[in-house]
């Protein structure tokens, strides 16, 4: 990770050796191993390892649903205790959408939102490796809970006071509290950084609506998540001086209100919610176009549509809340609400079917996990709306009706959206195309297990069996189609087929990563600005930052229109090697790309130490300050590029001066 | 002259090779984001506290234990503090640096005082036996006012370190900026205070 000094061939970065005559203050300049990784600031780096740990967690909460199905696939479930159980579904949903969903659309954003708006980095590439640092202590540090006591055990949305010491003595729920305050962090500064990295440096040209859909909804997602984390932030605190110090918030007898928690946990979690999805929604709106040959249906209806998700989305909360009395008046507010958001979410949908429409459609892998996102996020939208209708959602709340929805919008939205995007972006970050075939049944057995694991649910819910009930009995399972035995093991079977479907994925990325061939430039005859450079990119993404002057700027270079009028007829007049080629030839003389640092890791490792002190012994929460604040000031003190002295042998002059086209 | 200033402005934001898309610096942008974000933060702990402000034990409730002629000449300093730090940041434009880390170090005696002012009115609430843990009203109003001088105490901190920096020169990029940047930050911090100030002492419960 060397800064480049140009004009070297750009494809061969300057490996860089260290130098041990400055001790343990020397900057970690390798560009090779394990320290590249450890400490580098790198966003393609650094997205990659997102999407790593991302996919472990997934993994983590994947087996976590295979117990809990396990457990309920026949009466009387014996594979857990009533409280493992508990822990189990409250760690599934952690995991899913904290650890998995949330990083994973981290992962996406750093990597290509740079690539698709023609910058080299992103605003803060030090604060970037932060978050990364952050998320992954918060997710380790929540899942320690296991071997320390037990996890938390109060439901995803840990309700207070249900979440207080008498009810939940062991310390799962302060594990998940202050984990997700360390995960909060990560996803505070991204969301900073990412919206300076879009407002600010995009390539020349580039106007708002000349930006690739994906970063516009990666946008929207970063402001929800600037405004929303703050909220649960201050809830999560509430709880810590409930549950460690003993303040009073949740006390009901001392006067407490126990809709407080409520209010403060779904004004963070409704806009959470399409903070889970909209990413996915982006992820399917580059795929469908490429896969069909023709521009996205209606760019600005999309964009604005989004952007209308988003400030809709903060005036929907309390449809959660329909069942716990907050009065006449606030349902029908909410009700009418939470209908109207269904407006921009079909507008959406039907821009994607659109898009389709008389399109020269190629069933790639990528391909059907976004059309399998339009049809199964479809189902899961239909049935969001029912619970808009205040009566029908009172009938159904905490029901396995519920499970169902979530899991349609969540599994069939954001997930589908998540391996579309893995497969059609793999051959950029790799290099490598993963196996067709093997996609293929990846998809099918994806789409059939989720289909048979969450239809039945809908079922089972509406004849009433409770979600986090530990066992079902045979005596009140119902008779004949209805019966909740049936179905409960239908539903157990798909979760299995699921989960193979699931492992199909990382047997392909296995086999794929033995095959020695590489994949081509532009393997999709893609759109935008991601593909106009080598795969994977090179450390400093772009030789020649591209001017823009369209939406689908890569596309526009590729094909000429020679139609007449509102008569397209495009040609092919480039192709990716030779727009390559040409950058590569008139390479930027000067590209200085900042030095890794040792600061983000350090940073980040002082709140699990802190966090543990707050949990066992008070006397670790200055130790993690300390660290904290030496940190923060070798931080700032520290120059964007390592010193000559940084290298063995020294690097040759240049390579120190402050000259970078990024920091922070 | 209008040309030379635009010029200079753009080689300001300049700092890194490439002018930003919207001619406004990164790290100025940043600092808008993140006070914006702050202000759902003490949204959120102000809303509590005005919900349980009335929740109290007997006869130690808002009303009783306020020292309002007090906490307006420590608020009053507060304010004060903004102008001085004003003045560090024009200070800051014209390159003096004298007068900058002057009126800086003035900023963060004047916060140093009001933090000071607030540990005496939390131990003297403590000794009326107003604890954290006493009542709902009290959990608010330590929490949400601890919140705030916590932020006040990381203001001081950063204008020390500016000061600091400033000494040894060791400020990267654009030192007027920076000192402006821990201003923006000072100033959000006072706004604060003038909403509590206002909503938990001035208002009667």
């Amino acid at each position: 990770m060397a800064p480049i000094e140009k004009p070297a061939p750009a494809t061969t970065p300057a490996v860089a050796t260290p130098s041990s005559s400055y001790g343990v203050f020397r900057r970690p300049v390798e560009s090779t191993g394990w320290k590249s990784w450890l400490f580098t600031i790198d966003h393609k780096k650094i997205g990659i390892m997102y999407g790593a740990v991302a996919l472990f967690f997934f993994l983590v909460g994947g087996f976590e649903a295979l117990l809990i199905r396990l457990q309920l696939a026949g009466p009387n479930g014996t594979i857990l205790s009533a409280d493992k159980y508990n822990q189990m579904f409250t760690m599934h949903a952690t995991t899913m959408v904290f650890l998995f969903v949330m990083p994973m659309a981290a992962a996406f954003a750093n990597y290509f939102v740079p690539l698709q708006i023609g910058a080299r980095d992103v605003a803060f590439p030090r604060i970037n490796a932060f978050g990364f640092w952050c998320f992954l202590g918060g997710g380790l540090f929540l899942n320690t809970s296991w071997l320390l006591g037990g996890a938390a055990d109060g439901g995803w949305f840990m309700y207070a006071p249900n979440s207080s010491i008498p009810f939940s003595p062991t310390n799962g729920i302060d594990f998940w509290g202050l984990g997700l305050q360390i995960t909060g962090i990560a996803s505070l500064t991204g969301a900073i950084n990412l919206i300076v990295t879009v407002i600010n440096m995009r390539a020349p040209g580039m106007s708002l609506m000349k930006m690739p859909i994906f970063t516009w909804m990666i946008l929207v997602v970063q402001f929800l998540l600037l405004f929303a984390i703050p909220v649960i932030t201050v809830a999560l605190f509430l709880l810590m001086f409930q549950r460690n110090f003993d303040a009073t918030f949740f006390t009901v007898e001392a006067g407490a209100d126990p809709l407080l928690w409520q209010h403060l946990f779904w004004i963070f979690g409704h806009p959470e919610v399409y903070i889970l999805i909209l990413p996915a929604f982006g992820i399917v709106s580059e795929v469908l176009p490429v896969f069909s040959k023709k521009p996205l249906f209606g760019y600005p209806l999309v964009v604005f549509s989004g952007c209308a998700i988003g400030f809709v989305g903060w005036g929907v909360w309390a449809h959660h809340m329909f069942a716990s009395g907050i009065g006449p008046i606030s349902v029908a507010v909410f009700s009418v609400s939470t209908m109207a958001i269904a407006i921009p979410t079909g507008v959406k949908i039907v821009n994607w079917t659109m898009t389709l429409w008389g399109g020269k459609l190629t069933y790639t892998t990528a391909m059907m996990f976004s059309i399998g996102l339009i049809v199964e996020f479809t189902i899961g939208g239909l049935s969001g709306v029912t619970h808009a209708v205040a009566p029908s959602d009172t009938q159904q709340t905490d029901t396995y009706y519920i499970v169902a929805h979530f899991h349609y919008v969540l599994f069939g939205g954001a997930i589908m959206g998540i391996f579309s995007g893995l497969y059609y972006w793999w051959p950029k970050m790799f290099g490598k195309l993963l196996s067709e075939k093997l996609g293929k049944w990846n998809f099918w057995t994806m789409i059939v297990g989720m289909n048979l694991t969450f239809g039945p649910m809908h079922i089972i819910g509406l004849q009433g069996q409770p979600r986090r009930m530990y066992v079902w009995t045979e005596a009140r399972a119902g008779e004949g189609f209805f019966n909740l035995g049936f179905w409960n093991l239908v539903s157990s079977i798909g979760a299995f087929i699921l989960g193979a479907g699931v492992l199909l994925f990382f047997i392909n990325v296995l086999i794929t990563s033995r095959r020695p061939e590489r994949a081509p430039l532009d393997p999709w005859d893609a759109r935008s600005l991601e593909w106009m450079t080598t795969s994977p990119p090179k450390e400093h993404n772009f030789d020649v930052i591209p001017t823009v002057g369209h939406l689908d700027e890569f596309f526009h270079r590729k094909y000429e229109d020679r139609g007449e009028g509102d008569h397209h007829d495009f040609h092919q007049v480039a192709t990716a090697e030779a727009i390559l080629a040409e950058q590569e030839a008139n390479a930027e003389a000067h590209i200085h790309m900042p030095s890794p640092s040792y600061w983000p890791i350090l940073l980040a490792f002082s709140l699990p130490v802190m966090a543990y002190g707050i949990i066992f012994n008070l006397l670790l929460i200055p130790v993690g300050a300390a660290i904290a604040l030496g940190s923060m000031f070798g931080w700032s003190l520290e120059p964007h590029t390592a010193s000559a002295g940084d290298y063995d042998p020294p690097a040759p002059d240049g390579s120190a001066e402050l000259e970078v086209s990024t920091h922070g | 002259m209008a040309d030379t200033a635009v010029h200079d402005a753009v080689a300001e934001h300049d700092d890194h090779g490439h002018a930003t898309s919207t001619g406004l610096s990164n790290n100025k942008l940043a600092m808008w984001l993140f006070l914006g974000s702050e202000c759902l933060l003490f949204g959120g702990l102000i809303s509590t506290y005005m919900l349980y402000r009335g929740r109290h034990t007997a006869n130690l409730g808002p009303d009783q234990v306020w020292d309002i002629p007090f906490t307006s000449a420590s608020s009053f300093v507060l304010l004060m503090s903004s102008l001085t730090m004003v003045l560090a940041v024009t200070a800051a434009k014209r390159k003096d640096d004298r007068n900058t880390n002057l009126w800086l170090t003035v900023t963060a005696i004047l916060g140093s005082l009001f933090v000071a002012g607030q540990v005496y009115e939390f131990t003297s609430f403590y000794r009326e036996g107003l604890g954290y843990t006493t009542s709902l009203f009290s959990s608010s109003f330590y929490t949400l006012t601890g919140f705030h001088g916590v932020h006040v105490s990381i203001g001081v901190i950063m204008l020390l370190a500016t000061v600091g920096m400033i000494l040894k020169n060791r400020i990267p990029g654009d030192k007027a900026e920076v000192v402006e940047l821990v201003g923006l930050y000072w100033h959000f911090v006072d706004i604060v205070w003038i909403l509590i100030f206002t909503l938990v002492y001035l208002i009667p419960a």
